[in-house]
Protein backbone atom coordinates (compact mmCIF):
# COMPACT_ATOMS: atom_id res chain seq x y z
CA UNK A 1 0.00 0.00 0.00
CA UNK A 2 2.66 2.42 1.08
CA UNK A 3 4.76 1.57 -1.90
CA UNK A 4 1.83 2.04 -4.25
CA UNK A 5 1.37 5.52 -2.89
CA UNK A 6 5.02 6.26 -3.51
CA UNK A 7 4.61 5.49 -7.15
CA UNK A 8 1.80 8.03 -7.29
CA UNK A 9 3.97 10.63 -5.61
CA UNK A 10 6.73 9.89 -8.07
CA UNK A 11 4.19 10.75 -10.74
CA UNK A 12 5.07 7.98 -13.11
CA UNK A 13 2.94 5.19 -11.67
CA UNK A 14 0.67 5.08 -14.68
CA UNK A 15 3.49 4.87 -17.19
CA UNK A 16 5.43 2.42 -15.09
CA UNK A 17 2.42 0.18 -14.59
CA UNK A 18 1.63 0.17 -18.30
CA UNK A 19 5.23 -0.58 -19.21
CA UNK A 20 5.29 -3.36 -16.67
CA UNK A 21 2.10 -4.85 -17.99
CA UNK A 22 3.47 -4.73 -21.51
CA UNK A 23 6.68 -6.39 -20.35
CA UNK A 24 8.69 -3.41 -21.71
CA UNK A 25 10.18 -2.27 -18.48
CA UNK A 26 12.40 -4.83 -16.79
CA UNK A 27 12.38 -5.21 -13.00
CA UNK A 28 16.16 -4.71 -13.04
CA UNK A 29 18.00 -2.83 -15.79
CA UNK A 30 20.37 -4.97 -17.86
CA UNK A 31 23.38 -3.12 -16.47
CA UNK A 32 22.25 -3.70 -12.89
CA UNK A 33 21.81 -7.40 -13.62
CA UNK A 34 25.21 -7.84 -15.28
CA UNK A 35 27.07 -5.85 -12.61
CA UNK A 36 25.21 -7.71 -9.84
CA UNK A 37 26.52 -11.08 -11.00
CA UNK A 38 30.02 -9.80 -11.77
CA UNK A 39 30.22 -8.41 -8.25
CA UNK A 40 28.85 -11.70 -6.89
CA UNK A 41 31.56 -13.63 -8.71
CA UNK A 42 34.41 -11.33 -7.68
CA UNK A 43 33.09 -11.13 -4.11
CA UNK A 44 33.27 -14.91 -3.73
CA UNK A 45 36.79 -14.97 -5.17
CA UNK A 46 37.83 -12.16 -2.79
CA UNK A 47 36.22 -13.89 0.18
CA UNK A 48 37.81 -17.30 -0.39
CA UNK A 49 41.26 -15.89 -1.16
CA UNK A 50 40.93 -13.36 1.68
CA UNK A 51 40.34 -16.19 4.14
CA UNK A 52 43.34 -18.05 2.74
CA UNK A 53 45.59 -15.00 3.15
CA UNK A 54 44.19 -14.35 6.62
CA UNK A 55 45.06 -17.82 7.97
CA UNK A 56 48.74 -17.22 7.26
CA UNK A 57 48.60 -14.71 10.13
CA UNK A 58 45.31 -14.88 12.06
CA UNK A 59 46.34 -12.10 14.46
CA UNK A 60 45.23 -8.47 14.33
CA UNK A 61 46.91 -5.33 15.57
CA UNK A 62 46.24 -1.63 15.89
CA UNK A 63 48.64 1.07 14.74
CA UNK A 64 51.53 0.88 12.31
CA UNK A 65 53.15 -2.46 13.02
CA UNK A 66 52.48 -5.87 14.52
CA UNK A 67 54.08 -9.30 14.50
CA UNK A 68 54.34 -12.43 16.66
CA UNK A 69 56.66 -10.54 19.06
CA UNK A 70 54.08 -7.84 19.76
CA UNK A 71 50.78 -7.87 21.61
CA UNK A 72 47.86 -8.41 19.23
CA UNK A 73 44.59 -6.53 19.49
CA UNK A 74 42.95 -9.96 19.17
CA UNK A 75 43.65 -13.27 17.50
CA UNK A 76 41.33 -15.71 15.83
CA UNK A 77 41.19 -19.16 17.48
CA UNK A 78 42.06 -20.96 14.27
CA UNK A 79 45.13 -22.86 13.02
CA UNK A 80 47.57 -21.05 10.73
CA UNK A 81 49.33 -21.86 7.47
CA UNK A 82 52.66 -20.71 8.98
CA UNK A 83 54.56 -22.51 11.70
CA UNK A 84 55.97 -19.25 13.12
CA UNK A 85 52.53 -18.19 14.35
CA UNK A 86 51.71 -19.53 17.83
CA UNK A 87 48.14 -20.81 17.50
CA UNK A 88 48.03 -23.62 20.07
CA UNK A 89 47.26 -26.12 17.34
CA UNK A 90 49.79 -28.86 16.78
CA UNK A 91 49.63 -28.64 13.01
CA UNK A 92 50.15 -26.17 10.18
CA UNK A 93 47.74 -25.72 7.26
CA UNK A 94 49.03 -25.77 3.67
CA UNK A 95 50.26 -22.45 2.29
CA UNK A 96 47.78 -21.04 -0.26
CA UNK A 97 48.99 -17.44 -0.30
CA UNK A 98 50.61 -17.41 -3.74
CA UNK A 99 47.55 -18.00 -5.93
CA UNK A 100 45.32 -16.42 -3.29
CA UNK A 101 47.14 -13.11 -3.52
CA UNK A 102 47.19 -13.23 -7.33
CA UNK A 103 43.46 -13.97 -7.50
CA UNK A 104 42.57 -11.56 -4.68
CA UNK A 105 43.96 -8.61 -6.63
CA UNK A 106 42.60 -9.79 -9.98
CA UNK A 107 39.12 -10.16 -8.46
CA UNK A 108 39.55 -6.75 -6.82
CA UNK A 109 40.16 -5.22 -10.27
CA UNK A 110 36.97 -6.88 -11.59
CA UNK A 111 35.05 -5.55 -8.58
CA UNK A 112 36.46 -2.03 -9.00
CA UNK A 113 35.75 -1.80 -12.74
CA UNK A 114 32.29 -3.28 -12.24
CA UNK A 115 31.66 -0.91 -9.36
CA UNK A 116 32.69 2.13 -11.42
CA UNK A 117 30.40 1.05 -14.26
CA UNK A 118 27.55 0.58 -11.79
CA UNK A 119 28.21 3.98 -10.18
CA UNK A 120 28.26 5.77 -13.53
CA UNK A 121 25.01 4.05 -14.54
CA UNK A 122 23.44 4.66 -11.15
CA UNK A 123 24.08 8.39 -11.25
CA UNK A 124 23.28 9.05 -14.89
CA UNK A 125 20.25 6.80 -15.31
CA UNK A 126 18.60 7.97 -12.13
CA UNK A 127 18.80 4.44 -10.66
CA UNK A 128 20.14 5.73 -7.34
CA UNK A 129 17.67 8.60 -7.13
CA UNK A 130 14.67 6.51 -8.18
CA UNK A 131 15.39 3.10 -6.68
CA UNK A 132 17.84 3.53 -3.82
CA UNK A 133 17.17 6.93 -2.27
CA UNK A 134 14.27 6.42 0.17
CA UNK A 135 11.01 7.76 -1.23
CA UNK A 136 9.99 11.15 0.26
CA UNK A 137 7.16 9.58 2.29
CA UNK A 138 9.63 7.12 3.84
CA UNK A 139 12.16 9.75 4.87
CA UNK A 140 10.94 9.79 8.43
CA UNK A 141 11.39 7.71 11.52
CA UNK A 142 7.80 6.58 11.15
CA UNK A 143 8.34 5.28 7.63
CA UNK A 144 11.44 3.49 8.80
CA UNK A 145 9.66 2.10 11.87
CA UNK A 146 6.89 0.62 9.72
CA UNK A 147 9.45 -1.09 7.50
CA UNK A 148 11.46 -2.37 10.47
CA UNK A 149 8.30 -3.74 12.12
CA UNK A 150 7.34 -5.57 8.95
CA UNK A 151 10.82 -7.06 8.71
CA UNK A 152 10.73 -8.15 12.34
CA UNK A 153 7.45 -9.99 11.69
CA UNK A 154 9.14 -11.66 8.68
CA UNK A 155 6.25 -10.49 6.53
CA UNK A 156 6.41 -11.54 2.95
CA UNK A 157 6.68 -8.48 0.74
CA UNK A 158 3.60 -7.24 -1.06
CA UNK A 159 3.11 -7.68 -4.78
CA UNK A 160 4.09 -4.04 -5.31
CA UNK A 161 7.41 -4.63 -3.59
CA UNK A 162 8.37 -7.13 -6.25
CA UNK A 163 8.77 -3.97 -8.35
CA UNK A 164 10.52 -1.73 -5.91
CA UNK A 165 12.71 -1.68 -2.82
CA UNK A 166 11.34 -0.84 0.62
CA UNK A 167 13.05 1.79 2.74
CA UNK A 168 15.11 -0.63 4.80
CA UNK A 169 16.40 -2.31 1.66
CA UNK A 170 17.24 1.06 0.15
CA UNK A 171 19.22 2.20 3.16
CA UNK A 172 21.06 -1.14 3.33
CA UNK A 173 22.01 -1.05 -0.34
CA UNK A 174 23.13 2.59 -0.06
CA UNK A 175 25.29 1.66 2.94
CA UNK A 176 26.88 -1.27 1.10
CA UNK A 177 27.47 0.70 -2.11
CA UNK A 178 28.65 4.00 -0.60
CA UNK A 179 30.23 2.99 2.71
CA UNK A 180 31.31 -0.66 2.87
CA UNK A 181 32.66 -1.06 -0.67
CA UNK A 182 34.67 2.20 -0.70
CA UNK A 183 36.01 1.40 2.77
CA UNK A 184 37.16 -2.10 1.86
CA UNK A 185 38.94 -0.80 -1.25
CA UNK A 186 40.56 2.02 0.70
CA UNK A 187 41.77 -0.22 3.56
CA UNK A 188 42.99 -2.77 1.03
CA UNK A 189 45.06 -0.18 -0.82
CA UNK A 190 46.34 1.19 2.49
CA UNK A 191 48.20 -2.11 2.93
CA UNK A 192 50.15 -1.65 -0.31
CA UNK A 193 53.64 -0.37 0.54
CA UNK A 194 53.90 1.42 -2.81
CA UNK A 195 50.46 3.09 -2.58
CA UNK A 196 51.16 4.07 1.03
CA UNK A 197 54.25 5.94 -0.09
CA UNK A 198 52.31 7.82 -2.74
CA UNK A 199 49.34 8.61 -0.47
CA UNK A 200 50.67 8.57 3.12
CA UNK A 201 47.71 10.44 4.60
CA UNK A 202 45.36 7.71 3.36
CA UNK A 203 47.08 5.38 5.84
CA UNK A 204 47.57 7.93 8.60
CA UNK A 205 43.86 8.74 8.95
CA UNK A 206 43.14 5.03 9.40
CA UNK A 207 45.61 4.88 12.29
CA UNK A 208 48.39 3.01 10.49
CA UNK A 209 48.95 0.04 8.24
CA UNK A 210 47.97 -2.64 10.77
CA UNK A 211 44.85 -0.64 11.67
CA UNK A 212 43.98 -0.65 7.96
CA UNK A 213 44.34 -4.45 7.94
CA UNK A 214 42.10 -4.79 11.00
CA UNK A 215 39.44 -2.48 9.53
CA UNK A 216 39.66 -4.42 6.24
CA UNK A 217 38.84 -7.57 8.22
CA UNK A 218 35.84 -6.01 9.98
CA UNK A 219 34.43 -4.53 6.78
CA UNK A 220 34.68 -7.95 5.14
CA UNK A 221 32.75 -9.40 8.11
CA UNK A 222 30.10 -6.70 7.57
CA UNK A 223 29.88 -7.59 3.88
CA UNK A 224 29.48 -11.29 4.69
CA UNK A 225 26.72 -10.40 7.17
CA UNK A 226 25.04 -8.38 4.43
CA UNK A 227 25.32 -11.38 2.11
CA UNK A 228 23.60 -13.67 4.65
CA UNK A 229 20.78 -11.19 5.31
CA UNK A 230 20.45 -10.51 1.58
CA UNK A 231 20.07 -14.23 0.78
CA UNK A 232 17.68 -14.67 3.71
CA UNK A 233 15.47 -11.80 2.53
CA UNK A 234 15.52 -13.05 -1.05
CA UNK A 235 14.48 -16.48 0.22
CA UNK A 236 11.66 -14.95 2.23
CA UNK A 237 10.37 -13.22 -0.89
CA UNK A 238 10.71 -16.31 -3.06
CA UNK A 239 14.26 -17.29 -3.87
CA UNK A 240 13.98 -18.50 -7.50
CA UNK A 241 11.49 -15.80 -8.46
CA UNK A 242 13.87 -13.07 -7.30
CA UNK A 243 17.00 -14.74 -8.63
CA UNK A 244 15.16 -15.17 -11.92
CA UNK A 245 14.31 -11.46 -11.95
CA UNK A 246 17.98 -10.61 -11.42
CA UNK A 247 18.94 -12.85 -14.35
CA UNK A 248 16.22 -12.21 -16.94
CA UNK A 249 15.02 -8.83 -15.73
CA UNK A 250 11.43 -10.00 -15.63
CA UNK A 251 9.54 -10.17 -12.38
CA UNK A 252 6.92 -12.90 -12.43
CA UNK A 253 3.55 -11.80 -11.05
CA UNK A 254 1.20 -14.10 -9.23
CA UNK A 255 -0.99 -14.51 -12.29
CA UNK A 256 1.92 -15.66 -14.40
CA UNK A 257 3.00 -18.19 -11.87
CA UNK A 258 -0.34 -20.05 -11.83
CA UNK B 1 12.21 -11.61 -28.15
CA UNK B 2 13.01 -9.06 -30.81
CA UNK B 3 14.96 -10.14 -33.86
CA UNK B 4 18.52 -8.98 -34.07
CA UNK B 5 18.60 -6.33 -36.76
CA UNK B 6 21.31 -6.03 -39.35
CA UNK B 7 22.21 -2.57 -38.06
CA UNK B 8 22.64 -3.91 -34.55
CA UNK B 9 24.82 -6.74 -35.83
CA UNK B 10 27.04 -4.33 -37.77
CA UNK B 11 27.45 -1.86 -34.91
CA UNK B 12 28.17 -4.69 -32.47
CA UNK B 13 30.75 -6.10 -34.85
CA UNK B 14 32.38 -2.71 -35.30
CA UNK B 15 32.42 -2.08 -31.57
CA UNK B 16 33.99 -5.50 -30.95
CA UNK B 17 36.66 -4.88 -33.59
CA UNK B 18 37.40 -1.43 -32.18
CA UNK B 19 37.59 -2.89 -28.68
CA UNK B 20 39.94 -5.68 -29.73
CA UNK B 21 42.27 -3.37 -31.65
CA UNK B 22 42.14 -0.90 -28.77
CA UNK B 23 43.29 -3.65 -26.44
CA UNK B 24 46.07 -4.63 -28.84
CA UNK B 25 47.30 -1.03 -29.02
CA UNK B 26 47.10 -0.72 -25.23
CA UNK B 27 49.14 -3.93 -24.82
CA UNK B 28 51.77 -2.65 -27.24
CA UNK B 29 51.99 0.72 -25.51
CA UNK B 30 52.14 -0.95 -22.08
CA UNK B 31 55.02 -3.14 -23.23
CA UNK B 32 56.81 -0.13 -24.70
CA UNK B 33 56.57 1.84 -21.46
CA UNK B 34 57.59 -1.12 -19.28
CA UNK B 35 54.18 -1.64 -17.69
CA UNK B 36 53.99 -5.40 -18.26
CA UNK B 37 55.48 -7.59 -15.51
CA UNK B 38 57.50 -10.71 -16.45
CA UNK B 39 54.84 -12.99 -14.94
CA UNK B 40 52.03 -11.49 -17.05
CA UNK B 41 51.51 -14.86 -18.75
CA UNK B 42 50.62 -16.84 -15.63
CA UNK B 43 47.04 -17.82 -14.73
CA UNK B 44 46.23 -14.55 -12.96
CA UNK B 45 48.61 -12.48 -15.10
CA UNK B 46 45.91 -10.08 -16.28
CA UNK B 47 45.20 -8.79 -12.78
CA UNK B 48 48.91 -8.72 -12.03
CA UNK B 49 49.58 -6.62 -15.14
CA UNK B 50 46.87 -4.14 -14.15
CA UNK B 51 48.32 -3.86 -10.64
CA UNK B 52 51.89 -3.38 -11.82
CA UNK B 53 50.95 -0.94 -14.59
CA UNK B 54 48.71 1.12 -12.29
CA UNK B 55 51.34 1.27 -9.56
CA UNK B 56 54.09 2.22 -12.01
CA UNK B 57 51.93 5.02 -13.43
CA UNK B 58 50.93 6.27 -9.96
CA UNK B 59 53.95 5.60 -7.79
CA UNK B 60 57.07 5.50 -9.98
CA UNK B 61 58.83 8.26 -8.06
CA UNK B 62 56.98 8.23 -4.76
CA UNK B 63 58.95 7.67 -1.57
CA UNK B 64 58.22 4.93 0.95
CA UNK B 65 56.99 6.31 4.25
CA UNK B 66 59.73 7.02 6.77
CA UNK B 67 59.12 7.00 10.51
CA UNK B 68 60.48 8.67 13.60
CA UNK B 69 63.10 7.05 15.82
CA UNK B 70 60.48 6.49 18.53
CA UNK B 71 58.48 4.29 16.16
CA UNK B 72 61.27 1.73 15.69
CA UNK B 73 60.00 -1.70 16.80
CA UNK B 74 61.46 -2.87 20.11
CA UNK B 75 61.13 -6.50 19.12
CA UNK B 76 61.49 -6.89 15.37
CA UNK B 77 60.69 -10.32 14.00
CA UNK B 78 63.41 -11.97 11.91
CA UNK B 79 61.26 -14.71 10.37
CA UNK B 80 62.72 -18.16 9.84
CA UNK B 81 65.41 -18.92 7.30
CA UNK B 82 66.61 -22.23 5.94
CA UNK B 83 69.90 -23.47 7.50
CA UNK B 84 72.78 -21.51 6.00
CA UNK B 85 75.31 -24.36 6.02
CA UNK B 86 79.00 -24.80 6.85
CA UNK B 87 80.37 -22.48 4.18
CA UNK B 88 78.33 -19.59 5.60
CA UNK B 89 79.58 -20.41 9.12
CA UNK B 90 83.15 -20.35 7.85
CA UNK B 91 82.62 -16.92 6.27
CA UNK B 92 81.00 -15.71 9.47
CA UNK B 93 83.97 -16.84 11.58
CA UNK B 94 86.28 -14.51 9.69
CA UNK B 95 83.86 -11.60 10.03
CA UNK B 96 82.63 -11.92 6.46
CA UNK B 97 85.97 -10.50 5.29
CA UNK B 98 85.72 -12.72 2.20
CA UNK B 99 82.09 -11.84 1.43
CA UNK B 100 81.79 -10.44 -2.09
CA UNK B 101 79.01 -8.78 -4.00
CA UNK B 102 79.61 -9.29 -7.70
CA UNK B 103 77.96 -7.11 -10.33
CA UNK B 104 77.76 -8.34 -13.91
CA UNK B 105 75.58 -8.37 -17.03
CA UNK B 106 74.87 -5.14 -18.89
CA UNK B 107 77.57 -3.07 -17.23
CA UNK B 108 80.70 -1.42 -18.63
CA UNK B 109 82.91 -2.95 -15.92
CA UNK B 110 81.84 -6.17 -14.21
CA UNK B 111 83.11 -5.74 -10.64
CA UNK B 112 82.96 -7.40 -7.29
CA UNK B 113 82.90 -5.49 -4.01
CA UNK B 114 83.91 -6.45 -0.49
CA UNK B 115 81.76 -5.39 2.44
CA UNK B 116 84.46 -2.88 3.42
CA UNK B 117 84.25 -1.30 -0.02
CA UNK B 118 80.46 -1.13 0.21
CA UNK B 119 80.81 0.50 3.65
CA UNK B 120 83.10 3.15 2.19
CA UNK B 121 80.41 4.32 -0.22
CA UNK B 122 78.04 7.20 0.61
CA UNK B 123 75.60 5.75 3.09
CA UNK B 124 71.91 6.28 3.51
CA UNK B 125 69.93 5.56 6.67
CA UNK B 126 66.17 5.33 6.68
CA UNK B 127 63.52 4.26 9.16
CA UNK B 128 61.00 2.25 7.19
CA UNK B 129 58.74 -0.72 7.81
CA UNK B 130 59.15 -4.12 6.30
CA UNK B 131 55.96 -6.08 5.81
CA UNK B 132 55.53 -9.73 5.01
CA UNK B 133 52.88 -10.80 2.52
CA UNK B 134 51.39 -12.78 5.43
CA UNK B 135 50.36 -9.53 7.13
CA UNK B 136 52.87 -8.85 9.92
CA UNK B 137 55.39 -6.02 9.93
CA UNK B 138 57.98 -4.11 11.94
CA UNK B 139 59.84 -0.82 11.71
CA UNK B 140 63.63 -0.54 11.80
CA UNK B 141 66.39 1.80 10.81
CA UNK B 142 68.27 0.42 7.82
CA UNK B 143 71.54 1.76 6.48
CA UNK B 144 73.79 1.03 3.57
CA UNK B 145 74.85 2.10 0.11
CA UNK B 146 72.10 3.10 -2.32
CA UNK B 147 71.92 0.53 -5.13
CA UNK B 148 71.88 3.42 -7.62
CA UNK B 149 75.39 4.45 -6.48
CA UNK B 150 76.80 0.98 -7.18
CA UNK B 151 74.97 0.79 -10.51
CA UNK B 152 76.60 4.09 -11.45
CA UNK B 153 80.08 2.92 -10.43
CA UNK B 154 79.99 -0.16 -12.63
CA UNK B 155 78.71 1.79 -15.63
CA UNK B 156 75.23 0.39 -16.13
CA UNK B 157 74.40 0.32 -19.84
CA UNK B 158 71.36 2.33 -20.93
CA UNK B 159 69.58 -0.74 -22.31
CA UNK B 160 69.50 -2.43 -18.89
CA UNK B 161 65.90 -2.76 -17.69
CA UNK B 162 66.12 -5.07 -14.68
CA UNK B 163 68.46 -5.94 -11.85
CA UNK B 164 68.49 -9.64 -11.00
CA UNK B 165 69.83 -10.30 -7.52
CA UNK B 166 70.81 -13.50 -5.83
CA UNK B 167 71.26 -14.78 -2.33
CA UNK B 168 73.79 -17.07 -0.70
CA UNK B 169 70.73 -19.32 -0.50
CA UNK B 170 70.67 -20.41 -4.12
CA UNK B 171 66.90 -20.90 -4.35
CA UNK B 172 66.16 -17.29 -3.33
CA UNK B 173 66.64 -14.86 -6.19
CA UNK B 174 64.65 -11.85 -7.24
CA UNK B 175 64.62 -9.01 -9.73
CA UNK B 176 63.35 -5.45 -9.84
CA UNK B 177 62.81 -2.96 -12.64
CA UNK B 178 64.97 0.16 -12.99
CA UNK B 179 62.29 2.33 -11.32
CA UNK B 180 62.95 0.45 -8.09
CA UNK B 181 66.65 -0.22 -8.74
CA UNK B 182 67.45 3.49 -9.16
CA UNK B 183 65.03 4.58 -6.42
CA UNK B 184 66.92 6.47 -3.69
CA UNK B 185 65.48 4.29 -0.92
CA UNK B 186 66.63 1.02 -2.47
CA UNK B 187 69.77 0.25 -0.48
CA UNK B 188 72.37 -2.50 -0.16
CA UNK B 189 71.78 -2.84 3.56
CA UNK B 190 74.72 -3.40 5.90
CA UNK B 191 73.36 -2.01 9.17
CA UNK B 192 70.20 -2.13 11.25
CA UNK B 193 69.18 0.05 14.20
CA UNK B 194 72.67 1.51 14.50
CA UNK B 195 74.56 -1.79 14.56
CA UNK B 196 75.63 -4.36 12.01
CA UNK B 197 72.83 -6.17 10.23
CA UNK B 198 72.19 -9.34 12.29
CA UNK B 199 72.28 -12.65 10.41
CA UNK B 200 68.63 -13.38 11.18
CA UNK B 201 67.68 -10.17 9.42
CA UNK B 202 69.82 -10.90 6.38
CA UNK B 203 73.34 -9.91 7.48
CA UNK B 204 75.94 -9.30 6.35
CA UNK B 205 74.20 -7.87 3.27
CA UNK B 206 70.56 -7.52 2.36
CA UNK B 207 68.64 -5.84 -0.47
CA UNK B 208 66.07 -3.43 0.93
CA UNK B 209 63.32 -2.36 -1.49
CA UNK B 210 61.02 -0.60 0.95
CA UNK B 211 58.20 -0.08 -1.55
CA UNK B 212 57.81 -3.83 -1.94
CA UNK B 213 56.97 -6.64 0.47
CA UNK B 214 59.40 -8.75 2.48
CA UNK B 215 60.15 -11.46 -0.04
CA UNK B 216 61.66 -8.97 -2.50
CA UNK B 217 64.14 -7.99 0.23
CA UNK B 218 66.61 -10.80 -0.39
CA UNK B 219 68.89 -11.74 2.52
CA UNK B 220 72.59 -12.74 2.18
CA UNK B 221 73.03 -10.84 -1.08
CA UNK B 222 75.88 -12.12 -3.29
CA UNK B 223 75.33 -11.08 -6.88
CA UNK B 224 73.65 -8.47 -9.08
CA UNK B 225 73.08 -9.01 -12.80
CA UNK B 226 71.84 -6.24 -15.08
CA UNK B 227 69.75 -7.34 -18.04
CA UNK B 228 67.33 -6.10 -20.65
CA UNK B 229 65.25 -9.28 -20.50
CA UNK B 230 64.31 -11.78 -17.82
CA UNK B 231 63.56 -14.55 -20.32
CA UNK B 232 66.72 -16.52 -19.66
CA UNK B 233 66.67 -16.37 -15.89
CA UNK B 234 65.09 -19.46 -14.35
CA UNK B 235 61.76 -20.16 -15.99
CA UNK B 236 61.61 -16.65 -17.45
CA UNK B 237 59.01 -15.38 -14.99
CA UNK B 238 61.31 -12.80 -13.42
CA UNK B 239 62.28 -14.43 -10.15
CA UNK B 240 61.93 -17.44 -7.89
CA UNK B 241 58.65 -16.08 -6.50
CA UNK B 242 56.42 -16.68 -9.55
CA UNK B 243 58.01 -20.11 -9.92
CA UNK B 244 56.75 -20.78 -6.40
CA UNK B 245 53.31 -19.32 -7.17
CA UNK B 246 53.88 -15.79 -5.81
CA UNK B 247 53.67 -12.57 -7.82
CA UNK B 248 56.88 -11.06 -9.18
CA UNK B 249 55.79 -7.54 -8.27
CA UNK B 250 55.16 -7.17 -4.55
CA UNK B 251 54.19 -3.50 -4.24
CA UNK B 252 50.84 -4.60 -2.85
Amino acid sequence: MGTGANWEIAGNAGVAARERADGLRPRHAALVRVTHWLITLSFFALLVTGVEILISHPRFYWGEIGNVNTQPLFKLPIPSSRDMVPTGYGYVLPDQNGWSRYLHFEAAWVAVFTGLLYLAFGFFSGHFRRNLLPAPSDRSLKGLAISVARHLRFERPSEEEAWSYNVLQRLTYLFVVFVLFPLIIWTGLAMSPAIEGAFPSAVAVLGGRQSARTIHFFVSIALVLFLFVHIFMVSLAGFWKRVGAMITGRAATKKERV
Amino acid sequence: MSKISRRKLITTGLAATAGASGLAVAAKLARHYGLVPPDSGVLYGAGETLTYAAQRLLTRHSMAREFSRSQISEKPFANEVAPLGDEFKRLQQVGFAEWRLSVDGMVAQPTSFSLAELRSFPSRSQITFIACEEGWSYIAEWSGAPLSHVLGLVGTLPQARYVVYRSFQSDWWESIDMADALHPQTILTLGMNGGELPIGFGGPLRMRVPRQLGYKNVKYLTRLTLTDSLKHFGKGLGSASPEGGYAWYAGI
